[in-house]
């Protein structure tokens, strides 16, 4: 059987670029985009572009920044083999609460910020210890964390809702009525800041891409054929045209988004170009053959679950600011949508694969179906059981298309 | 005319890449104890999980005809049905339960829905002191020894109604005085009229209880003995087992000068991980010259996999003892990365197991062992890596299309110069290759072999673990034995011969 798959291949590379073979390595490649695809113009459709709305658009960004900050430090957790993180929406709320105290004792905001970060990362630090060190199974470990750091919320904040005034901190981690990047140009019913960043994004982006093939060509590595690189910088740049003029035309930059684009600009860098990222892939793909490589395996366990907590902290803070208060609730289910965002966007329940743009799109359309089915008016039990049946479908897809491998 | 039980005809089973059996045939009486004697890899085993539906109808050619019908055995349970019963070499045994859930498992006395314990317990009870067991049929199995864990399959397969009975090295894990009472079970089953096939490697043992014995060599049989009829001394089943030429299978090297000693290990001695007052590794000591190629050979389980990973960074083992000395200097390896340091490499038995990432593509695997080789200050230069990965698949002519593809799409031959090229981009001055050759074909042996001669040429040391004797006779310049744990022998090259090496372990083994 296997010989067969070599030969396959081997004939793939002599085919022609538009073969259907070539179609269905597409297909199969951009497989969660495209259904992300169908899925938006199906609401679309359906709502009778309500959901293309500005204020929409806006919203699936700002109301899911916690997705998309949790849904990244998660990969890392699977990436090492499947593994999970259940304590994520407890420490969103237990270091929330915590920040919302401090500043409500008149604490300045950047001592409540470092604070709630390292908080973060101690109690990332903790349950990576048992996951790493002790082999604890991480299921347990972070069932635990879950448990303690719900009911020690409630402790902290003695039951009750606590409001974060400091309106400083809630406009810059993306809450309040102004929680947008200020417009330095003041356009007039249209933010222009938006559209100069979206501008300077774009010619970036096509910059790297084209400059980054020119050396590859020049050094005689292979690269993508030049229509390829074309098509799939006129669509990135389509985009981002698309979504900074939904943007501008409401009230701009939501600060949210900036951070997470920031987030999501340092883990895509480090899973893909770094050493370190790179170990987390090995760990998950083979965890023996990764140790006998001199790889310490046990470390880079530690820093998934360590770093785990760190986002966490950053997504507790992104709550609070964005609902302006803290509540022994906040933050359930959270690790339920990271972890589903994960799967849906192409991570493997067996660990190794994943990519944080992959874990984007998944959390995307989450967002999407959520967002759409809420605009429908569709009764919230029943988006749940849709939610719940569009992750098993991805896991379905993941764990039968690597049966059809082996 | 005589009673068949079995006949096997024109087997032959192929894996990717590999023809494991090749025409086989095997005829069994009923009420003998038949014994499957050949190297390891020879393909006995294969042979065996044909017969008892491991591997189903379909995925084999040739014909298994039993008690005068043909069967085609989808699943185990099929074979099971018949009275077909495999014990295999690795205990099936859990634990945690009881030795008589254990020997009802998946077989449970009673209704789904109420297994009947009474007649569960009555009934192992009867089984066990069929094969000489006083125990409780309630002990767990964790609280008795190896030995008669052994005999509690031995009784598991008689509760399943056996009518043939395969055991699988049944006393490879056993002390004299317990392979002797099982090997004397099986002559007092088989006056009760029981078949037995039994695979050994212990020939003393095989001559004792066998009445015919079947000689399998490179997935050929090669004859049947009768005992009262064919010589059957151990000397004449080796000479069976090995007889074959070693024609220009293996590549000549020449005019490699062999230099200064490189790696020296003194007094190693290695414990089991788990069963810790279990010697692995007993006072082993040993040399490797600059441009050297050196064969370790033994038996599966003779303890080189351990010797060699315990020496590569502590990778195996517990309270492991002795002094390694790269280029007269001691050097203590803790971890792995030490040991890559000191110019050490250990390429794999388990290639799919525990040395390559099979969903990764060939470039990641190749800069694995060595990212720091390719990266700057922890960011990897992706292109370098890729001229990297390219270098090699060149350099070893490893086939695929591009460097890009998956490693698991990979034949195993190519697989295994992934694996090589993974360890050679570390640059180590001593590698140990753990059956470099294993799996894989004629043609891809010869590549692997020319790419050893050229490590040794270049003045690295070079250490081959192999099953396969005539491996290690064409291709090492020097030759340990290794038996239960310790060096029984040591050979140059002129000097050794596979009845010598063979003789070394049986003398070792039975004493």
């Amino acid at each position: 059987m296997k010989k067969d798959v070599t030969l396959d291949v081997s004939k793939e590379a002599q085919a022609s670029p538009l073969s259907r073979k070539s179609v269905l390595d597409f297909v199969q490649k951009y497989t969660m985009v495209l259904v992300l695809v169908l899925v938006a113009a199906f609401f679309t459709w359906q709502t009778k572009g309500k959901i293309l709305l500005p204020q929409n658009i806006n919203n699936l960004f700002a109301q899911n920044a916690y997705v998309f900050v949790l849904a990244t430090g998660m990969l890392l957790c699977i990436l090492t083999g499947g593994n999970i993180d259940l304590s994520v929406g407890s420490v969103v709320c237990f270091v929330g609460a915590i920040g919302a105290v401090m500043m409500s004792k008149g604490m300045n905001m950047w001592i409540a910020v470092i604070a709630m970060l390292a908080i973060g990362l101690a109690i990332g630090s903790w349950q990576a210890f048992w996951i790493a060190y002790v082999k604890v199974p991480p299921f347990i470990t972070t069932l635990a964390g879950m448990l303690v750091f719900r009911g020690l919320s409630n402790v902290v904040l003695q039951g009750k809702t606590l409001a974060v005034k400091d309106a400083a901190f809630v406009r810059l981690f993306g809450g309040g009525a102004d929680c947008y990047v200020p417009d330095i140009f003041h356009g007039e019913g249209i933010n222009i800041l938006c559209l100069v960043v979206a501008a300077v994004a774009a010619v970036i982006f096509v910059a790297v891409t084209f400059i980054g093939r020119a050396n590859r060509l020049k050094k005689g590595y292979e690269v993508a054929s030049l229509l390829s690189t074309v098509i799939k910088s006129v669509i990135i740049v389509a985009l981002i045209a698309f979504f900074s003029y939904k943007l501008a035309k409401h009230k701009g930059l939501p600060t949210a988004l900036i951070w997470v684009a920031l987030i999501i600009a340092i883990y895509s860098y480090i899973t893909s170009k770094t050493t370190i990222g790179r170990h987390f892939y090995a760990v998950g793909g083979n965890e023996l053959a990764t140790k006998l490589s001199g790889i310490n395996t046990n470390k880079i366990y530690f820093i998934a679950y360590a770093n785990m907590g760190l986002l966490a902290a950053f997504a507790g803070m992104l709550t609070i600011a964005r609902l302006t208060s803290a509540q022994p609730t906040y933050g359930q289910n959270y690790e339920m949508d990271a972890i589903g965002s994960c799967f849906i966007g192409g991570a493997s329940a067996y660990g190794g694969i994943g990519t944080v743009p992959g874990v984007i799109i998944g959390a995307i359309l989450m967002g999407v179906i959520n967002i759409g089915m809420s605009i429908m008016g569709v009764d919230a039990n029943y988006q749940k059981v849709v939610k719940g049946l569009v992750l098993l479908a991805a896991v379905i897809f993941d764990v039968v298309s690597k049966r059809k491998q082996s | 005319m005589s009673d068949i039980i079995l006949e096997m005809k024109n087997i032959t089973k192929e894996f990717p890449g590999v023809k494991a059996l090749d025409d086989v045939n095997l005829v069994v009486e009923r009420g003998t104890i038949h014994a499957l004697v050949g190297e390891n890899g020879a393909g006995k085993s294969t042979l065996m999980k044909v017969l008892s539906g491991i591997y189903p109808h379909g995925t084999y050619s040739g014909d298994i005809i039993y008690n005068g019908e043909v069967c085609k055995f989808s699943k185990i349970k099929d074979s099971e049905s018949l009275g077909i019963v495999i014990i295999h070499q690795e205990l099936a045994l859990v634990p945690q339960m009881t030795i008589a859930e254990n020997m009802f498992l998946g077989n449970e006395k009673g209704k789904p829905y109420a297994v009947d314990w009474n007649q569960t317990h009555a009934e192992a009870t009867k089984y066990l002191r069929a094969v000489g067991l006083t125990e409780s049929s309630h002990t767990l199995i964790k609280d008795i020894g190896v030995g008669k864990q052994q005999l509690v399959e031995i009784a598991k397969a008689l509760a399943k109604n056996a009518k043939l009975l395969i055991l699988d090295e049944p006393t490879s894990s056993l002390n004299e005085t317990d392979s002797k009472a099982l090997l004397d079970l099986l002559l007092k089953f088989k006056e009760e009229g029981l078949t037995s096939i039994i695979i050994s490697h212990k020939l003393n043992e095989v001559s004792y209880v066998a009445d015919d014995i079947t000689v399998i060599r490179d997935g050929h049989t090669i004859e049947t003995l009768h005992k009262g009829v064919d010589d059957i001394s151990e000397d004449r089943i080796i000479k069976g087992m090995v007889g074959r030429e070693i024609a220009d299978r293996f590549p000549k090297r020449q005019g490699v000068k062999i230099g200064d000693v490189s790696m020296e290990i003194k007094n190693w001695n290695v414990y089991h991980p788990i069963y810790t007052d279990k010697k692995v590794v007993d006072d082993v000591s040993l040399c490797v010259r600059k441009g050297e190629v050196v064969g370790i050979s033994g038996l599966m389980g003779a303890g080189r996999t351990e010797l060699a990973m315990s020496v590569f960074g502590h990778s195996y083992g517990s309270n492991i003892s002795g002094q390694v000395f790269i280029h007269g200097q001691e050097v203590h390896m803790h971890k792995v990365k030490d040991a890559i340091k000191h110019g050490l490499a250990y390429v794999t038995e388990d290639r799919k197991g525990s040395g390559l990432i099979l969903s990764n593509p060939i470039r990641v695997n190749t800069t694995l062992a060595n990212l720091d080789g390719v990266s700057n200050r922890g960011i990897i230069d992706q292109d370098k890596e890729y001229a990297v990965a390219v270098d090699y698949k060149k350099k070893l002519s490893t086939k695929c299309p591009t460097v890009e593809q998956k490693v698991g799409n990979l034949s195993g031959g190519n697989q295994q110069k992934v694996l090589l090229a993974k360890w050679m981009f570390t640059e180590p001055d001593i590698l140990i290759l753990d059956e470099p050759t294993r799996g894989i074909d004629v043609g891809a042996k010869y590549e692997i072999y020319c790419i050893i001669n050229q490590l040794a040429a270049e003045g690295k040391s070079v250490i081959i673990i192999s099953s396969e004797l005539p491996e290690i006779l064409g291709m090492s310049d020097r030759i340990y034995v290794l038996n239960e744990g310790r060096i029984v022998g040591e050979f140059d090259r002129q000097d050794a011969t596979q009845e010598k090496i063979m003789g070394a372990i049986l003398k070792s083994t039975n004493k």
